[in-house]
């Protein structure tokens, strides 16, 4: 041990010793080119940390800054500076009113409806999926894992016509179901499945490596101790992820809130009734109604802003 | 008994990791289940915890039968090596986790756990994360933790094996000290004969999944049941076809009976103690002298001299050596 340390640290100087010499003599054409004869050799050092490389590579660099910059400003800045810019052109009233017309607010109300059922589903579900990966072994776990990740592959669109397919007024299931009185398809319950598919992998992705990480002796500790699997789970386990499942709730709770394609196709977009935000913004804009659509679009972008500022706070610490 | 282990046999997919393993543990005592790593030693502690189920063989605690109990019902503390400290709980809660479990009022707990937290000298750092601790301190606080619950047995899983040896040998003095306060019987794992034979009043050797030896320290270090225990236990060294300890040399310059001729090759000098090495018939040999004596024969490298066995001592004859 203690001799494979030392050969590591004689490398280690070796490097950092080697490109100090190399720097040097790059740097030394480049200080003789712009300075006084008379310069110390401190100034030179100086200098080279301050512009390391200097010369071309400088120039590649701001290249590479204007594009990056551009890049984003075109694709990014400048449509949602455009949205906000039309949304407040004419102030904040017309703004408000657009969000408070009864389409707007029930569309609010269905969003919230439906994310807040999906990211229920979603957490309670990614959890035990999670426990399930993480702390047992059981054929077919390498399938399950490939399973929960296949909603980031499949478009939303083919999400929504799958669950049309089996759950619709014509399927064998959806039928049944519909005899029962639960209407699945054009409603409610079939917006949150869709959503919920969507969203998937979100919970279940940002708690496993944590709970891996975790391990599993501070929970068989707690059963030495004469806790059971649920008080464990509920004093041990979940505080141990609390973190990371935040994280996941909110990507998963902004996932929900934007979703488009899936809801479209399940939703029927039926106006005042199964109208998502997302759905309104769009029914709003084919109908030349561009305050509205601007108004809502900024709503939007702003709980995007908000879930985004919520998952930095709450990323897990590595 | 407070554990009395039966033809306990378990595997892990096909390799067999405990092989009939019977072991009985007086209740009071403090036993140390010694051997190789890869020997099933954290098997057994963890099949008489409840954490793994044998395959057969039965495992009782205090004259009931545990076989099928899960670790919740069998009332065992559980100390592991890595501490299993609750991470978002400070001192006093983990402390405290059994008691609240069992719902006990919250001024007893209270006076439980500060009780607890004096007898392993954490009663200041009640209020502290495990984090703030140090590796000796977060260990006497899960040793504090599975205490508090009064089990009826105490399991320590190397307990000390991820402290660096000076703290290792501050706790092992303690932790026998400990013993003798609260008398709780004990059973703790260790690869370490050191640690088994200063700290035990029993020790259970177990190799590949087998008892191959249990006495009291001196009992396994003196009279050791076959080679594989003697080796493990101390140093040995191979003279004449036979394993004897090396301190259990006699050098001398005269021949005496029951004496044989060898050759110094090597004087290593160890503070107090000397490791000579010798060449006996052509076979390398090494035994251990104290200074004085290797100063008055004046041993140096070349020397031709007469060893044999101290009169009394252990040897064991190796077979097909």
């Amino acid at each position: 041990m203690a001799e494979s340390g030392t050969v590591h640290e004689n490398t280690t100087d070796a490097n950092t010793t080697d490109p100090n010499t190399t720097d040097e003599n790059t740097a030394d054409p480049n200080t003789a080119g712009e300075s006084t004869a008379g310069e110390s050799a401190g100034a030179t050092a100086r200098n080279r940390t301050v512009r390391p490389g200097g010369g071309p590579r400088g120039v590649s660099r701001y290249v590479l800054r204007v594009i990056a910059i551009g890049y984003l400003f075109f694709l990014l800045v400048l449509p949602v500076a455009l949205i906000v810019w039309r949304t407040f052109g004419d102030g904040l009233v017309p703004f408000v009113e657009a969000l408070t017309s009864p389409s707007a607010l029930h569309a609010f109300q269905v969003t919230l409806v439906v994310a807040l059922w999906a990211v229920a589903l979603n957490t309670v579900f990614g959890v035990g999926a999670a426990l399930l990966l993480v702390r047992h072994d059981f054929p077919g776990k390498r399938l399950l894992g490939a399973f929960i990740d296949l909603p980031v592959a499949v478009s939303p669109v083919v999400v929504g016509l799958a669950l049309i397919l089996l759950y619709g007024r014509f399927s064998p299931v959806g039928g049944l179901l519909e005899s029962w009185g639960l209407q699945i398809i054009f409603s409610t319950p079939g917006m949150v499945l869709a959503t919920v598919f969507v969203a998937l992998p979100l919970v279940v992705r940002s708690v496993v490596p944590v709970l891996e990480e975790l391990g599993d002796e501070q929970e068989q500790a707690a059963h030495t101790l004469g806790a059971s699997r649920f008080q464990t789970f509920l004093r041990i386990t979940l505080p141990g992820i609390r973190s990371a499942l935040a994280y996941g709730v909110v990507l998963c709770l902004a996932r929900s809130l934007g979703e488009y394609g899936a809801v479209a196709v399940v939703s029927g977009r039926l106006v005042d009734q199964t109208q998502t935000l997302t759905l309104f913004v769009e029914e709003r804009f084919q109908n030349f109604d561009q305050p509205a659509a601007f108004a809502a679009s900024t709503a939007l972008a702003l709980l995007a802003v908000v879930t985004l500022l919520l998952t930095r706070l709450l990323r897990p610490k590595d | 008994m407070a554990i009395e282990v039966r033809d306990v046999n378990k595997s892990f997919g096909t390799t067999p990791v405990l092989r009939d393993v019977s072991v009985d543990v007086a209740s009071g005592s403090l036993t140390a289940l010694l051997g190789p790593s890869g020997g099933g030693k954290s098997t057994l502690l963890r099949v008489i915890a409840g954490l793994e189920h044998p395959d057969t063989g039965t495992v009782r605690i205090s004259g009931v039968d545990a076989t099928r109990l899960s670790p919740q019902r069998r009332n065992v503390g559980f100390v592991f090596q890595h501490y299993a400290a609750f991470k978002h709980m400070t001192v006093f809660r983990n402390v405290a986790f059994g008691l609240e479990i069992r719902k006990r009022p919250k001024d007893e707990i209270r006076r439980r756990v500060m009780e607890l937290l004096e007898l392993v000298h954490l009663e200041r750092m009640a209020d502290r994360y495990p984090s703030q601790l140090s590796g000796g301190q977060r260990q006497r606080m899960a040793l504090a933790r599975a205490l508090a619950v009064e089990p009826e047995v105490l399991l320590l899983d190397e307990p000390f094996g991820a402290l660096d040896a000076q703290v290792r040998k501050e706790l092992r003095t303690w932790l026998r000290r400990l013993h003798d306060e609260v008398h709780v019987t004990t059973v703790f794992v260790t690869h370490d004969q050191e640690e088994a034979i200063e700290v035990a009043d029993t020790v259970v050797v177990l190799a590949d999944g087998a008892v191959e030896q249990v006495g009291s320290p001196s009992d396994v270090y003196d009279n050791p049941a076959n080679p594989f225990v003697m080796r493990f236990l101390g140093p040995v060294t191979e003279i004449g076809g036979s394993l004897v300890r090396p301190h259990d040399i006699e050098i001398s310059a005269e021949a005496r009976p029951g004496s044989g001729a060898a050759t110094v090759t090597r004087v290593v000098r160890l503070g107090f103690e000397v490791r000579v090495e010798l060449l006996v018939d052509g076979r390398e040999a090494w035994a251990q002298v104290t200074r004085g004596t290797a100063e008055r024969l004046a041993l140096a490298p070349g020397d031709i001299v007469n060893i044999r066995p101290t009169p009394g001592a252990r040897s064991l004859t190796l077979t097909g050596a």
